[in-house]
């Protein structure tokens, strides 16, 4: 049996992260990934990462405009963290190697980005997120005290009798088997859960496993009805065009050659936070202002082409080999898409879940440094933030902890069930049914604007739906890569991922961050200003409430 | 919405059988990629058929495959063009090459990929302890190694590349274009340690036979050859690195003959390539006066069939426009530096024709 002092789940930025802190510190370090390590999803991340190490910039005021973004939402202690510790981060990555864009004295250079009030964002081209996954995956090849087991599905975590984390089980992917992880303690770092989605920006792989698996031990979620929709993403396959984009300078326009974010935002224009740049384009597509198609335009020709080729490069392909447009020539058109997870496992700001020795970084834990809008270029920076200091803080639990011996009969009972699984004869819906009618639900009703009567029929559905995946049946009887089973495996975590979602967003009975509810328009700090806790129950998530930490931001009005 | 019919190579380990062939017709729209399809096909017929895939944007790497024989990646490859270049009818679709397969269009990525990106080094290795702050380094150089940086790690190229075929042990394009990644990037302390090995690895820079298929098939336009060019530019001209099989001398007498005479004269090459223009240099370096008994076939069979005749190979004729070629060489060689210009770097006036051809890299 693998057993390790810490056992890392997911090898995407906040994964790869926690693995090398964890081994710094002397740990010996396992990182489980259900795709090699650079397939991680991080490597979509195309913007930049957000730091205030410009020595006019300052920790504080980035750290306001992140708590301002998150509309009072985010834990303010946690936040300060995230934004002091954000220089020290970039520098440690350059270092290791990452290329970062330079200045023409050769110092780090920076871009603008939204809802910041200084050019904090430090990018490589548009390929910012690939080339820090590389750099730490050449640490980790480097680094063969970190065990890598790479192409291995969990598929559950394991609890020891007092209720402390004991390991995880996991699939071999490329040949089947199953293993039984010991570990004295676990870190999730397994994304995001866009998948639940369609269309998404995010990849196939983003099947917010970890949260189902923590949710499904016991672990808390928090916020989960935070779901962030990015102002420009294309609309038939939901691609991303970088809010670089607009940093270097593109406009907005809606089908008249209106310049709209002039009577959303008449301060920060196309930069205001994403909250409100994808609400004031889905009201121009509401009121019939959009184009036939359900979008408005975006105007990237105004950027020099040098500039574009230099550090938009990635979009001109997208434009190119996916929507047909040059985007260096003519005008693209976008409308907002599901992008980003604000909520997750709820942890404080070591990355401690409430479950003893499980901690959770990255977009699947819920710190909250989003609260309930995350700003463009801190997502990077809360996967290394919180995994670095979730590996360091792992490594010194597992010291004063016996290695646990997790029975045998964890994998016999995985195993049995995908037995089931595997064998179970035809006479339902297929996996991709389900799956598809899930992403149209929440898109049709969880989306920018929400409200009661929309909520309960996605409520509804995705209660059908969890019945009909009871009964999926799979084509694939075999144990070479059998992608079929993991579909279906993931099609459990995204309904267990989609009704918190849901459960969350009618609880809320308020406006705030990427929360609209149509039939309650407002802010209401008085009544809502908390975090919404959902614990699994029987088989439904039980709510409760946890208060946000104000330490010197008190709330406001928000304009942009 | 057009009807597609895919043709999809087939294996299954457990079953015992050897690769076989299937067909899947589908309907979806021109634009869409032919992952789409092939998605389509498993989510709707098969779900047995097996192909990694994430991203379905060209990003994360994960699906690179053969489609009608060309390696390259499913999710952006339209389905209208790959239909065009199918046969009878069909968008042929099959693993990678030069790659063990697993199952399905899933090749065993670590055997052959992963082990030659480990074998270059594949870390910074600065000297000394980092400054306080960052380091202070040349934009344009950062700039430089991104095209590196680029690379997604997809082996469209690995399976393309022919050395490869051949040889096995070859390094190969994607791991060698990560090799450039560090000796371009000025932080690495071990440039010329690093050249130095991989110009003595026999199954290094100097394996690769300049055939293209990687510039041409690479996804992200990294132009992997181009980076094993510069690899070979570094090693000889800024370290004098011995060239155990004479590509920069080889590279050099090939200009400097277009310079002087417009095309190639094939008498000279080989003991210009050597000895720097002087036949007897030449003859006394035993790596020339092998190769040179070695072809010496090829130059009898060519006198004798009158392709050749020794006055025309010695005596090499000029271009009639000589003028125009040596001024291309007066253009380049006034240039400071050696001008580098690539993927993410066009020239300041921003037209796609400097830059974009230069390195072979960008299309349209
Ligand atoms: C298109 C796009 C662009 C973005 N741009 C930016 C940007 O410019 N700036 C920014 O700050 N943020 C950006 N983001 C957000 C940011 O990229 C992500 O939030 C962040 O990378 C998440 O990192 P992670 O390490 O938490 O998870 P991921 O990188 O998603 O990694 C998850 C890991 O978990 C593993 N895993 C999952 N489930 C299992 C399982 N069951 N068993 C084993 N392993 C499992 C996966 O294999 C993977 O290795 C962008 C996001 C998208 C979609
Ligand atoms: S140019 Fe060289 S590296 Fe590229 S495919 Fe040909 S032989 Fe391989
Ligand atoms: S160099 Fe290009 S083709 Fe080769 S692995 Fe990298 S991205 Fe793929
Ligand atoms: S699916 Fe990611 S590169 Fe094709």
């Amino acid at each position: 049996m693998p057993s390790h002092d810490v056992l890392v789940i997911g090898a995407g930025l906040a994964g790869q992260r926690a693995a090398l802190a964890a081994a710094e510190d002397g740990a010996s370090v396992g990182i489980l990934s259900k795709v090699h390590p650079v397939r991680s999803h991080s490597n979509a991340a195309q913007g930049g990462i957000n730091a205030a190490l410009n020595p006019e910039d300052s920790w504080e005021s980035h750290a306001y405009d992140t708590v301002k973004g998150s509309d009072y939402l985010g834990d303010q202690d946690a936040i300060e963290i995230m934004c002091k510790e954000a220089p020290n981060e970039i520098l440690t990555l350059e270092h290791l190697g990452v290329t970062f864009h330079r200045n023409e004295e050769g110092r780090l250079g920076t871009r603008a980005f939204g809802g910041a009030s200084a050019a904090r964002t430090y990018y490589v081209a548009d390929i910012t997120g690939q080339a820090i996954l590389h750099v730490l995956y050449e640490q980790l090849m480097r680094h063969d005290e970190v065990y890598r087991y790479e192409e291995f599905f969990t598929t559950t975590l394991v609890l020891d009798d007092d209720g402390h984390v004991a390991g995880c089980v996991a699939r071999q992917m490329r040949d089947g088997t199953m293993e039984l992880f010991a570990a004295k303690t676990v870190i999730l770092a397994a994304g995001g859960n866009g998948q639940i989605y369609n269309p998404t920006t995010n990849a196939l792989i983003c099947t917010g496993d970890g949260i189902a698996m923590a949710y499904r031990i016991g672990g808390p979620l928090m916020d989960m009805e935070m779901i962030q929709y990015h102002p420009t993403t294309l609309a038939g396959n939901g691609l991303l065009i970088t809010e670089g984009a607009r940093g270097e300078g593109a406009h907005l326009y809606n089908a008249q050659g209106e310049r709209f974010m002039e009577n959303y935002a008449p301060n920060k224009l196309e930069l205001a936070s994403r909250d409100v740049v994808s609400r004031a384009e889905q009201t121009e597509i509401n009121e019939g202002r959009g184009f036939p198609d359900g979008t408005v335009a975006l105007d990237i020709t105004k950027v020099p082409r040098k500039r574009i080729h230099e550090a938009l490069r990635e979009i001109v392909n997208v434009g190119r080999d996916f929507a047909g447009v040059d985007i260096t020539r003519e005008p693209i058109h976008i409308k907002p898409g599901n992008h980003y997870t604000m909520g997750g496992v709820k942890t404080d700001k070591d990355g401690r879940t409430e479950i003893p020795g499980l901690y959770a970084a990255g977009e699947v834990a819920c710190v909250s440094v989003h609260g309930g809008n995350r700003l463009g270029a801190n997502s990077l920076l809360d996967t290394l933030v919180f995994g670095r200091r979730s590996g360091k803080h792992a490594a010194h639990h597992a010291r004063n902890h016996q290695m646990p011996e997790p029975p045998h009969s964890h994998v016999d009972d995985e195993e049995a069930k995908l037995r089931e699984l595997i064998g179970r004869e035809r006479n339902g819906r297929r996996v991709s049914e389900i799956r598809t009618e899930l992403g149209r639900t929440m898109d049709e009703h969880v989306a920018v604007f929400r409200d009661e009567g929309g909520l309960l029929e996605a409520a509804q559905t995705v209660q059908r739906l969890k019945e009909e995946a009871k009964s999926v049946a799979i084509d694939d009887k075999g144990n070479v890569f059998n992608q079929d089973l993991f579909g279906a495996i993931e099609l459990g975590f995204m309904l267990d991922n989609a009704e918190c979602a849901i459960v969350g967003a009618l609880e809320r009975k308020e406006s705030r961050g990427a929360q609209f509810r149509t039939d309650y328009p407002e802010r209401n700090d008085d009544e809502w200003l908390k975090h919404i806790d959902l614990t699994l129950d029987g088989d439904r998530p039980n709510v409760s409430y946890s208060e946000v930490t104000i330490t010197q931001w008190e709330p406001e009005e928000r304009k942009y | 919405m057009p009807d597609y019919t895919l043709k999809i190579r087939r294996f299954d380990p457990e079953s015992g059988r050897p690769a076989y062939w299937q067909e899947f017709g589908v309907d979806l729209p021109e634009e869409r990629s032919v992952l789409d399809a092939i998605l389509r096909a498993k989510d709707e017929q098969d779900g047995s058929l097996s192909i990694r895939c994430s991203c379905q944007a060209a990003i994360c790497g994960s699906c690179g495959v053969r489609i009608n024989g060309m390696s390259r990646l499913a999710c952006n490859t339209k389905l209208s063009e790959a239909a065009e270049d199918g046969r009878n009818g069909a968008i042929v679709v099959e693993p990678m090459g030069n790659m063990p397969v697993i199952k399905d269009l899933i090749v065993d990525m670590d055997a052959v990929h992963w082990k030659k990106v480990q074998r270059v080094v594949p870390w910074l290795l600065p000297e000394g302890d980092p400054p306080a702050r960052e380091y202070i380094v040349d934009p344009e150089s950062m700039i430089d190694v991104t095209q590196s940086m680029a690379c997604i790690h997809c082996g469209a190229c690995v399976s393309a590349c022919l050395s490869l075929e051949v040889d096995p042990e070859f390094i190969g394009p994607a791991a060698l274009a990560k090799a450039y990644r560090f000796v371009g990037d000025p932080r690495d302390a071990h440039t010329e340690d690093r050249l130095l090995d991989l110009a003595e690895d026999p199954h290094g820079i100097y394996d690769c036979t300049h055939c293209f298929a990687c510039v041409e098939v690479c996804p992200k336009d990294v132009a992997p050859m181009d980076q094993i060019m510069r690899l070979r530019r570094r090693a000889t001209a800024d370290y004098g690195i011995k060239d155990q099989n004479n590509g920069y001398g080889h590279e050099k007498a090939f200009t400097d003959l277009i310079e002087k005479y417009g095309t190639l004269s094939e008498a000279q090459l080989l003991p210009k390539s050597y000895g720097d223009g002087s036949l007897i240099r030449a003859q006394v370096k035993p790596a020339a006066l092998k190769e040179l008994g070695a072809k010496f076939p090829t130059v009898i069979r060519g006198l004798t069939s009158g392709k050749v005749s020794p006055k025309t190979a010695l005596l090499h004729h000029k271009l009639q426009d000589q003028d125009q070629i040596r001024r291309i060489y007066e253009e380049v060689e006034s240039k400071e530096d050696r001008l580098e210009l690539n993927l993410y770097i066009v020239g300041e006036s921003g037209g796609e024709e400097e830059g974009a051809t230069s390195e072979g890299g960008q299309e349209e």
